[in-house]
């Protein structure tokens, strides 16, 4: 079982295809340290192997280092997943100090220029590039993140020749998934059928030829798949998320879905949010299931798809996850598939540029 | 691809095998994945080190564990070659 805890929302980039909320936590609703070491106390004592640092940025919490440090003297493995932009020698000392296993690093394109402009933040790249630098230096693992979109999708080739040369471990080459600041801009950042397809056809490619050196993960767009996929591994079941305020949720975008209630860790332990909260109990296993779900063989491998997408697309988290071509509602997927914005009217995640939902 | 006895099997950065108090059971974490050795793999990799190659992994346990040394050599060999594959070890 996994944690992911979303130190925070703060972030110098302003990524168009960030996937958290529209309404940022702001800083003075953070978990504090202590809450942090006490949930992960309790993460470690429920079984939790891995916890994931996240955010925002999670570097912009001065007490990373600690929490690092913290979690590791509980035996948990410690990942974070960073844009690298605040990691300087100072900071990276300081992790290894506390045991940090591996670090994440996303970048938002090939070329510098692109990739600042898309996060709204000059010198962004070049800082990426020192940041990756350093990790190899402290003998980390390093997996390069690239998020692709219908606006970058045609570097594609140069960002895995990019990871390469930067002498990454692993590369993700992720989708945009679309939720929160994804979702209210979909419509310029969905990849059209034909460069899902071209980027699938590189991605294997690459795989081939560095098998044995790089593992690629590949994450798609489901909205083009026949069949979704499991989000989480299935709603309550592999994964806890924690928000920055300390909310514990099945999956980041939970919150997204009216009329749930769901648990604070200042006030409930993980474990009986876990094993107790109705929230997760709600869509976990199959007994939830409309039609066609509930009778198919498949259930227990995607689980329905993701609740939140199911919300997105049909209006109604208990819906088969419209992606899925058996799913009685797909108006709304096939809607999205057509809706083209042009790149101009791509909005950045900020602060207090609230947006209604696309 | 296979490492055969002269391989020197290693974690891969990052890769962390401990125990788990929790589980009662070795565990054997890298970024993303997570596994659960069973019996034979854990008594494998208890013996990587950088320094003993495959073939005194074998040794070893043929050494302590009543069974003929080919039968072990399949096996271990099988095994950090799975692992290999799935990014947990280099050989
Ligand atoms: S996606 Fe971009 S804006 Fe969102 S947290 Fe990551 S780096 Fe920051
Ligand atoms: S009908 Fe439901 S369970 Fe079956 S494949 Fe579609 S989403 Fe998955």
């Amino acid at each position: 079982m996994g944690l992911i805890v979303e130190l925070t929302h703060r972030c110098p980039l302003q990524c168009a295809y960030c996937s958290n909320p529209l309404a940022l936590v702001p800083r003075s609703d953070e978990l504090d340290t202590e809450t942090l070491c006490r949930v992960l106390d309790e993460a470690a004592a429920l079984g939790v192997l891995q916890v994931h640092f996240s955010g925002g940025e999670p570097m912009a919490r001065t007490d990373l280092a600690a929490l690092v440090a913290h979690a590791n003297r509980r035996g948990i493995y410690t990942n974070i997943i960073t844009s690298g932009v605040l990691l300087d020698r100072q900071r990276m000392e300081a992790l290894l100090a506390a045991g940090i296993d591996h670090i994440q690093l996303s970048f938002q394109d090939s070329e510098a220029q692109r990739a600042d402009d898309f996060g709204h933040y000059r010198g962004a790249h070049a800082r990426k590039l020192a940041a990756a630098e350093l990790i190899r230096e402290a003998g980390l693992p390093l997996t390069a993140n690239f998020v692709v979109h219908r606006a970058n999708l045609d570097r594609l080739p140069a960002m895995m020749a990019l990871g390469e040369a930067l002498g990454a471990e692993r590369m993700e080459i992720a989708h945009v998934q679309y939720y929160g600041w994804a979702l209210a801009n979909r419509a310029s950042l969905l990849p059209s059928a034909d460069q899902l397809a071209e980027a699938t056809r590189l991605v294997e490619e690459a795989r081939q030829r560095l098998r044995g050196r790089i593992a690629i993960d590949y994450v798609v767009p489901d909205y083009y798949a026949a069949r979704p996929k499991a989000c989480m591994g299935g709603w309550g079941q592999r994964f806890i998320n924690l928000s920055p305020s300390g909310h514990a949720l099945p999956c980041h975008a939970a919150e997204t879905i009216p009329g749930m209630i769901f648990p604070s860790v200042r006030e409930q332990t993980l474990r009986s949010i876990w094993e107790e909260a109705e929230a997760f109990a709600r869509f976990r296993g199959t007994d939830w299931m409309p039609d066609p779900c509930r009778s198919c063989d498949r259930r227990e491998i995607d689980w329905g798809g993701c609740r939140c997408q199911a919300l997105a697309l049909a209006g109604d988290a208990a819906a088969t996850d419209p992606v899925c071509d058996r799913a009685p509602d797909r108006a709304g997927l096939l809607a999205a598939l057509d809706d083209r914005a042009p790149a101009e009217d791509i909005r950045p995640r900020r602060y207090g540029a609230r947006l209604e939902p696309a | 691809m296979s490492g055969g006895e002269d391989a020197l099997p290693r974690f891969r950065r990052g890769v962390r095998f401990r125990f788990d108090e929790i589980r009662q059971q070795w565990t054997l974490l890298a970024p993303e994945k997570l596994f659960l050795p069973d019996e034979t793999g854990t008594e494998i990799l208890k013996l990587v080190d950088g320094e003993r190659s495959a073939g005194a992994i074998i040794d070893d346990l043929a050494a302590r564990f009543d069974a003929p040394r080919d039968v072990i050599a399949t096996d271990v060999l099988a095994t950090l070659d799975d692992l290999a594959a799935r990014g947990a070890l280099t050989l």
